[in-house]
């Protein structure tokens, strides 16, 4: 049960070993805190759907299998919508259309297939848990180098003073892609030196 | 009609669904290792992109609007993207093989594809009328294949250039794809 708990955290991390899920990590991750908000998001609708999925796994007909997911996952999706938009609205704001794209986010589709649909419940909810974490570290990282060079802040607190001059491409667009692009050269690099 | 003209350009160069709005990013490393695949997946995107926008549009208007139902806009747009494709795949089918045999393969990929559903989000809270929304659509799909095409240009050199290990494959990919979207940022000032 441990096992399927960390594996999303290094050895089948979904952003940086499986690169799943890319979308709302480039979009959201200019600052730390956006990135827990959003890492939070999916790890509910990945742990309900997980739990739902595999609950029903015998009485899906393999044939309808993924559009039966699908309408699973929207449905989460949709709840988590509505709550972030009642009770969080300045972060809903902030992550804007990437809440609802939940929905097409690969690493929900892809362990609702690869693992829900196969093993027994409480597996399957370790699974999202422990991807769902994965999942939200990673955005963290990312957030935090995004938003410590680009604004010379951690969680909205200034590090560096009044001097600091923000490397400002790190929060703009260009800055994530080559911000995540070569992170996941570190990890290929870490993994490659740890297996030697 | 200057203000459809701008639309439909900005669309495709200001707010370039993958290098700056950050839509259709797994398709877009995942299909671009040959231009011919990705002039293939483009041709495809351009078309259900654009479909889409129209019938999630008329689904949003007409049917969970006046029902009351907005609270369900979510399932019924990625269910309705999900039956189009597979229409859209059906009909290419019976209609003309080649074509299906050109763009058979990259039709499944794009229900999953978080551009086609993004856009037809985005129509939807800019307020776009009808004609406003398929004109969105096509120039959100036709900048996706600028972007992909010039992507897997780029892709087909890079196979070839001296790199190390680590960076290999997607890594250097994803640096290339910023530096692209550096370029498009120049496009920022046009309108």
């Amino acid at each position: 049960m441990t096992n399927f708990l960390v594996k999303g955290l290094w050895k089948e991390n979904p952003i940086f070993r499986l690169v799943l899920g890319i979308c709302p990590t480039l979009a959201v991750t200019t600052q730390a805190i956006n990135g827990v908000g959003m890492g939070l998001a999916t790890t509910v609708v990945l742990v309900c759907s997980n739990l739902v999925i595999s609950a029903l796994r015998k009485f899906i007909p393999p044939r309808v299998r993924i559009p039966s997911f699908i309408v699973i996952i929207a449905s989460f999706v949709s709840i988590v919508n509505m709550i972030m938009e009642g009770f969080y609205f300045e972060l809903h704001k902030e992550l804007g259309l990437f809440i609802p794209l939940i929905v097409v986010n690969c690493i929900i589709l892809g362990r609702a297939e690869a693992f829900a649909s196969r093993n027994p419940v409480l597996s399957s909810l370790a699974d999202g848990l422990g991807m769902g974490i994965g999942f939200t570290l990673s955005l963290i990282v990312l957030g935090s180098i995004r938003e410590i060079l680009g604004a010379g802040t951690i969680l909205g607190v200034s590090l560096f003073g009044e001097g600091y001059l923000p490397f400002l491409i790190m929060i703009l667009p260009p800055g994530a892609f080559i911000s995540l692009g070569l992170l996941l050269g570190l990890m290929n690099r870490i993994s490659k030196e740890r297996s030697n | 009609m200057g203000e459809i003209f701008i639309l439909f350009f900005s669309a495709i160069l200001v707010n370039n669904f993958v290098l700056s709005r950050f839509l259709g990013i797994c398709p877009y490393l995942g299909v671009s290792r040959r231009v011919e695949m990705a002039v293939g997946m483009s041709m495809a995107v351009v078309f259900v992109m654009t479909l889409a926008s129209l019938v999630t549009w008329l689904v949003y208007n007409f049917i969970l609007l006046p029902f009351n139902l907005l609270y369900l806009y979510i399932v019924a747009f990625i269910l309705v993207i999900a039956t189009l494709v597979q229409l859209v795949e059906m009909v290419i089918q019976k209609v003309s093989p080649t074509i299906y045999q050109a763009l058979g393969i990259y039709l499944p990929l794009i229900t999953t594809n978080c551009a086609v559903l993004g856009v037809a989000f985005l129509n939807i809270q800019e307020g776009y009328g009808l004609l406003k929304t398929t004109i969105h659509g096509l120039g959100a799909g036709v900048g996706f294949g600028l972007a992909i095409v010039l992507f897997a240009g780029i892709r087909e050199r890079l196979e070839l250039a001296d790199i190390g290990d680590a960076m290999k494959g997607t890594a250097i990919g994803l640096v290339v794809a910023g530096l692209l979207s550096l370029a498009f940022m120049g496009f920022r000032g046009l309108f």
